[in-house]
């Protein structure tokens, strides 16, 4: 029996709106999950609800072997840190985090020796008599996370909490979390629509699309085996190569490419190609593409080229290319990591 | 440069008439009320303090007025402090608990219900006087400090003033506290009220003053002299003036004056550094 069990869960707004099709999820205890997805794809919903911030319209949520969906959020022992925070403006930062201890009737040495650990594990300790008004981003981020660390819950929910940070404080911050979470063993759900949080954070990744759970896998999975062409797209900077084509003989034929694909004939297939599984061939043999636009990261260039049939395409590169805008080059497909997709249903294409 | 010093003192002319016009009154009622009646009747109102301050304010604190002679103006100070202190602090409470429960709880008809104690500013204590007057006699409170005070403390627009309030706090903040183990009722007391508290020092004020200068209510509520309050002696002591039985006594009247606007001055006094927060203050 797992410990979170998400179980056909239907969430439909009063106005009639569905935010959330028929998901279904298990979740490991000590584990950390990641939900992640477009604005508006229902994660925030997902989280709200396991939370009980939000009513289920059907199906199940169990916690720890019990049925939660009608027990009241202050009963669910679940701490959250919101995206805003939500830090209490009144209370100092030490009355911030002992609150949820002393409403749940903790003596107050105790409430005392626990605040004080809290603050020591996220170096807060010098903050303790400060009123939020007076913190900076990054420590407010600290004493939220605090004050969900200091009740010592059975899961903890992030909802997009890194997000007000700036971008370099970000991704300390992520660590940081990633860190934490090893060492408490808290069982975890993470909120954001940053695919790079979420691939760094997560033991397993839900990408949702508009209600509905695209896949549950490892980062790795997802990354190598996406299962449908939203979750191609939306994994992966830059983006992945999209061309529209069929299927003859054990080959794909699109307007100028032709590679191989082990799958029955089919018309209407998509294939995926990630940027970073095109290399510059000096060949002529590989397709001919004319050069639009050059973005040197350093570590990598990327370069946006269209081909002879106008498709447009992304090529991500390790070595330094001596390519410049205007330039023609040759360019050939890892044939070992290409993706197949149904154009109609989406979904990858299964041998 | 120099136009902007010149509109800088046009300012501060302006201001400086507004203070003159708010405070000469109450310099020229203070100083009148330290002199004796003869040098006030034949030469009028003083501009400089005189040898009476402690005569005038002792004979004006401590003797007995009315008809049956029972209340001091120290009294009636005290009656009108009770009242506006009771009117004002049940006021802000029942308005806050009622504000909550318009915000906070989505039961059926909360739109409509505000509206309806909105109109309720449109039916001021005057207009309803005789049927509150009725209920009040009938539960025999005429001539109590409760019969002066209950008619008085629902009020629509501290109702509005909180509700608007509420509505700005955020609702991460309720969610984040239901999670931390708060029930509705912790979450007033530990959240609201002290969000709210430069708020409550506004409508403290407000209704302070407000309670304290009811006349027409008291006027009708108290046959007994025992609770007659301030604003109602200030009569009294007018109708004198006319009656004409000895030389009138101008110079106790403006002690009088003086004395009984002392309770509200304090009240703001005390309270202006909220208050004034709580009237400018826009974000949570």
């Amino acid at each position: 029996m797992s410990f979170i069990n998400l179980k056909n869960v239907v969430k439909v707004y009063p106005d009639g709106t569905q935010a959330i099709f028929n998901s279904s999820l298990s979740i490991e205890k000590g584990e950390l999950v990641v939900f992640v997805g477009p604005s508006g794809c229902g994660k925030s919903t997902l989280l709200r609800m396991i939370a009980g911030l939000e009513d289920v319209t059907e199906g199940e949520i169990d916690l720890d072997g019990n049925r939660i969906n009608e027990i009241d959020p202050s009963e669910r022992d679940i701490a959250m840190v919101f995206q805003n925070y939500a830090l209490y403006p009144h209370m100092s930062v030490y009355n911030n985090i002992a609150y949820g201890l002393r409403s749940r009737g903790i003596k107050k040495l105790e409430i005392e020796a626990q605040v004080t650990n809290v603050s020591e594990l996220l170096q807060i300790g010098d903050l303790l008599s400060k009123k939020p008004g007076q913190l900076s981003g990054g420590q407010r981020q600290r004493v939220a996370m605090g004050r969900a660390i200091a009740r010592d819950p059975k899961v903890f929910l992030f909802d997009e909490p890194l997000s007000n940070l700036d971008a370099k404080l970000r991704v300390q911050v992520r660590l940081e979390i990633k860190k934490l979470q090893r060492k408490m063993g808290t069982t975890s759900i993470f909120v954001t629509h940053d695919q790079t949080e979420a691939m760094t954070l997560g033991d397993r990744l839900v990408v949702m699309n508009k209600g509905v759970m695209e896949q549950v896998g490892t980062p790795m999975e997802i990354y190598y085996h996406p299962k449908t062409k939203f979750v191609a797209e939306f994994i992966g900077t830059p983006s992945m190569n999209f061309i529209t084509g069929s299927i003859k003989d054990k080959t794909f034929k699109a307007s100028s490419f032709a590679v191989p694909a082990r799958y029955e004939d089919k018309d209407d297939v998509i294939l995926g190609v990630r940027p970073e599984d095109i290399s510059i061939t000096k060949a002529t043999t590989g397709v001919k593409c004319k050069v639009e636009l050059i973005e040197k990261l350093g570590s990598s260039t990327v370069i946006y080229c269209v081909d002879m049939k106008e498709n447009q395409l992304c090529v991500s590169t390790q070595s330094r290319a001596s390519v410049e805008v205007g330039d023609t080059i040759h360019i050939s497909t890892n044939n070992k990591a290409l993706h197949f997709f149904d154009r109609e249903t989406s979904k990858a294409l299964t041998k | 440069m120099i136009i902007n010093r010149l509109t800088q003192m046009f300012a501060h002319f302006i201001l400086l008439l507004g203070v003159l016009l708010m405070v000469i009154p109450i310099w020229l009622a203070f100083t009148s009320s330290t002199h004796d009646n003869v040098t006030l009747i034949t030469e009028g109102m003083q501009w400089y303090p005189g040898p009476l301050f402690i005569e005038n304010y002792d004979e004006v604190l401590n003797e007995k007025g009315g008809f049956s002679e029972e209340i001091t103006a120290t009294g009636m100070l005290i009656n009108s402090f009770i009242m506006g202190l009771g009117i004002a602090t049940l006021k802000v409470i029942i308005s806050m608990m009622a504000a909550y429960s318009l915000v906070y709880f989505r039961f059926s008809l909360a739109t409509p219900i505000f509206w309806f104690i909105f109109i309720t500013l449109l039916v001021p204590l005057e207009v309803r006087i005789f049927p509150s007057y009725k209920i009040v006699s009938d539960m025999g409170l005429t001539n109590s400090y409760t019969g002066l005070v209950l008619p008085l403390v629902a009020s629509a627009t501290a109702v509005f003033f909180f509700r608007q309030f509420y509505k700005s706090v955020p609702d991460e903040l309720l969610e984040s506290a239901k999670l931390d183990g708060a029930n509705s009722w912790r979450f007033f007391i530990d959240f609201l009220v002290p969000l709210s508290k430069t708020m409550i020092a506004a409508m403290f004020i407000f209704m302070f003053v407000f309670g304290y200068s009811q006349y027409l209510w008291p006027l009708l509520m108290t046959t007994d002299e025992k609770y007659w309050t301030v604003v109602m002696g200030m009569k009294l002591i007018y109708v004198e003036l006319y009656e004409g039985v000895s030389l009138p006594r101008v110079g106790q009247r403006f002690a009088y004056i003086i004395l009984s606007i002392i309770p509200p001055v304090l009240i703001v006094v005390l309270l202006q550094r909220w208050f004034i927060k709580g009237l400018i203050q826009t974000e949570k």
